[in-house]
């Protein structure tokens, strides 16, 4: 192994504290008992405590989860439908185009997207709630989900449906019995990439938004306005847990996966020979 | 008692249980089966041989149903099963790739047809542990197919696509994932499992060793069409054309044109200052035709002294001499400057090589050693 070489521990010290030292100030302060968040008066739980009581931000979150859960499902069942008719369609006509234009949210910048959604729920005489930003995120996060699950079935050995078909399965049996167990992961990530595109989306929700339901965004983005307060440190540093957990946990049991996978293998060469 | 002959193609009053009718099947502008007639009997073990491309894959997912031919009938047991979707046809197939299922374990892939259809559970599994027996598998169960060798998963993919004992078995490149040895040994596994399940297999392959070794009957395919149809010993000793000596095995062809010598007998002239050949042929050959003798490298004899009772015999020089252990190649150089390969069989283990490189042999053959061809 090479040593590491002073310009090397610097860039690497210089580029993680770039990425982490604002998130270790955020929970740092959310510890702190002062009201002034700039100033350190000791250590204190008080505002997760106050942050409980605070029903504004409680409410917000459990729309934003609503929203999350909701839009992801559906953009994840459309996604993968419009993934497997683009990759498994054939040649028809305009599929360039089609394949094309399913990308096209991913470039498009998001204000365009929420003004012209606003511009459609207006002209139709939706109203604004979280139904309508329900359907904002669908709308964009499917595209996400189409591009994760189209690139899962680009590789798939397309003889496993022929066999599922010759050996009695009606093609949407085979879709359910065969193709949709294995790309599976594909499919939960896509899952997954819509869930938190809608958790933290702000610029789209905020167009799409009507007075009733707030997300968690959009709340803490107000309430900044009006000056930081240590609650919403408090907040932040429970979403950063929360998300520190999830990556975590994801990729100790892909690694257990990955373990149980070179196992198996070995058991199945010990038995060959 | 001699066994009767397993000859169902002889016999006028027998029904094929697959007739294709001409049938041609276009992709776009390119035609990948033209205007193609065939039968194929129940119990035979059929095979579809041909270079990459020539319609052979077409032909085994036109019976499968993945396509439907753009026009012609394809008959199954007397039903034209044209537009019948694969999994309405009592017709299954072993893939190329095997496809196993890598979610399922090796009994649920064996499972997977037998549930499609109305079985009872208990029934499945009689049938399922059957088939497990059949392909020596049962201690495999349990596995998921990446946990088991690649000899094990061809046995899988044959035994699931045993299970609902169809009318008709496919096999697409069966052993073409596994190495000579193990490919050799599966051969015979399949010729055994074909016999005792008494099933029809078509199998379609580029390895003509493969074709000859399994089948009952082969079919050499070129550019979308059959060329001939025959058993494995009529195919290699009786070719229809240049195109199927050259296909299957070693062979020498010497071309010129004929002259008739009596009874079907004809006399080939080949070069200007060579004596012509004799040639035995069935088929009759007008006046100087021109014609094609075929050879087979171990019909032809290789000597240092000219040989007298041999019809056929030509001077030459040894370019080359391959030891390929069992049998010995013998490439020799006439004066024409055509090279003509003959094999003679190393029957005993130490023997002086009396013929070697440069030298002045004799090469001579019969005048039923060869086949006279058209094309």
């Amino acid at each position: 192994m090479r040593r590491a070489s002073w310009f090397n521990i610097t860039s690497l010290t210089l580029g993680f504290a770039f990425l982490y030292l604002p998130m270790v100030l955020l929970v740092i302060y959310s510890f702190n008992s002062s009201k002034l968040v700039t100033v350190w008066a000791g250590f204190s739980t008080k505002w997760y405590g106050e942050l409980l009581q605070n029903d504004a931000f409680l409410n917000a979150a459990l729309v934003t989860l609503k929203v999350a859960v909701v839009s992801s499902t559906l953009a994840t069942v459309l996604g993968t439908m419009a993934a497997y008719i683009l990759v498994r369609g054939g040649r028809f006509a305009g599929r360039t185009l089609f394949s094309g234009m399913i990308y096209a949210p991913l470039v498009m910048p998001e204000v365009i997207t929420g003004l012209s959604l606003l511009l459609l729920f207006i002209g139709i005489g939706l109203d604004r709630g979280t139904l309508t930003i329900v359907l904002a995120h669908t709308t964009f996060s499917m595209c996400y989900v189409s591009v994760v699950v189209s690139s899962r079935l680009v590789t798939f050995d397309r003889s496993l449906e022929e066999a599922a078909l010759d050996l009695g399965c009606s093609p949407f049996d085979a879709f359910r019995l065969v193709t949709l167990p294995i790309i599976a992961p594909a499919v939960i990530s896509g899952w997954l990439l819509a869930f938190t595109l809608s958790l933290d989306d702000l610029v789209i929700a905020s167009f799409t938004t009507g007075p009733s339901s707030t997300t968690l965004p959009i709340k803490i983005w107000s309430a900044v306005r009006l000056g930081v307060s240590p609650e919403i440190n408090a907040l932040s540093t429970i979403m950063i847990g929360i998300v520190t957990f999830g990556v975590i946990a994801a990729s100790l049991i892909s690694k257990r996966k990955a373990v149980k996978a070179q196992r198996d293998v070995r058991a199945a060469e010990r038995a060959v020979t | 008692m001699s066994q009767p002959v397993f000859a169902p193609w002889d016999d006028p009053n027998e029904k094929p249980l697959i007739r294709f009718d001409d049938v041609t099947k276009r992709f776009g502008d390119f035609v990948a089966i033209d205007n193609l007639s065939l039968s194929i009997y129940e119990s035979e073990f059929f095979a579809l041989l041909g270079p990459s491309g020539c319609g052979k894959t077409t032909m085994m997912r036109m019976l499968a149903g993945f396509e439907n031919p753009s026009a012609g009938k394809i008959e199954l047991a007397g039903k034209n099963i044209a537009g019948v979707p694969p999994n309405k046809r009592a017709v299954n197939m072993m893939f190329q790739s095997y496809a196993l299922f890598p979610h399922l374990s090796i009994w649920e892939n064996i499972a997977f047809g037998l549930k499609r259809g109305d079985m009872t559970k208990a029934d499945i599994a009689v049938r399922v542990e059957e088939m497990l027996k059949l392909t020596r598998l049962t201690k495999f169960a349990k596995r998921k197919p990446h946990q088991i060798s690649g000899g094990q998963r061809q046995r899988v993919a044959l035994a699931r696509a045993l299970a609902k004992a169809p009318k008709l078995l496919l096999l697409d490149e069966p052993l073409g994932a596994l190495d000579k040895k193990l490919r050799q040994d599966t051969q015979f596994e399949l010729m055994d499992i074909q016999e005792s399940t008494g099933t029809t297999f078509v199998i379609v392959t580029h390895d003509q060793e493969e074709a000859m070794t399994v089948a009952s009957r082969v079919a050499v395919m070129d550019e979308g069409q059959i060329i001939q149809v025959a058993t494995p010993d009529r195919i290699y000793e009786a070719p229809n054309s240049v195109y199927v000596a050259d296909f299957i095995g070693d062979v020498n062809i010497i071309s010129g044109t004929v002259k008739a010598a009596g009874d079907e007998m004809y006399h080939l002239d080949w070069v200007a200052n060579e004596a012509p050949l004799l040639a035995a042929s069935d088929r009759t050959f007008s006046e100087s035709q021109p014609a094609h003798l075929a050879i087979r490298p171990e019909k032809i004899a290789i000597s240092v002294d000219k040989p007298t009772e041999m019809k056929n015999a030509v001077q030459g020089t040894v370019l080359d001499i391959a030891y390929l252990g069992n049998l010995s190649t013998y490439h020799v150089q006439l004066g024409g400057g055509q090279v003509i390969k003959a094999q003679t069989a190393n029957t005993r283990r130490l023997s002086r090589r009396t013929i070697t490189w440069e030298d002045s042999v004799w090469i001579s053959w019969s005048a039923t050693a060869g086949v006279l061809l058209e094309r």
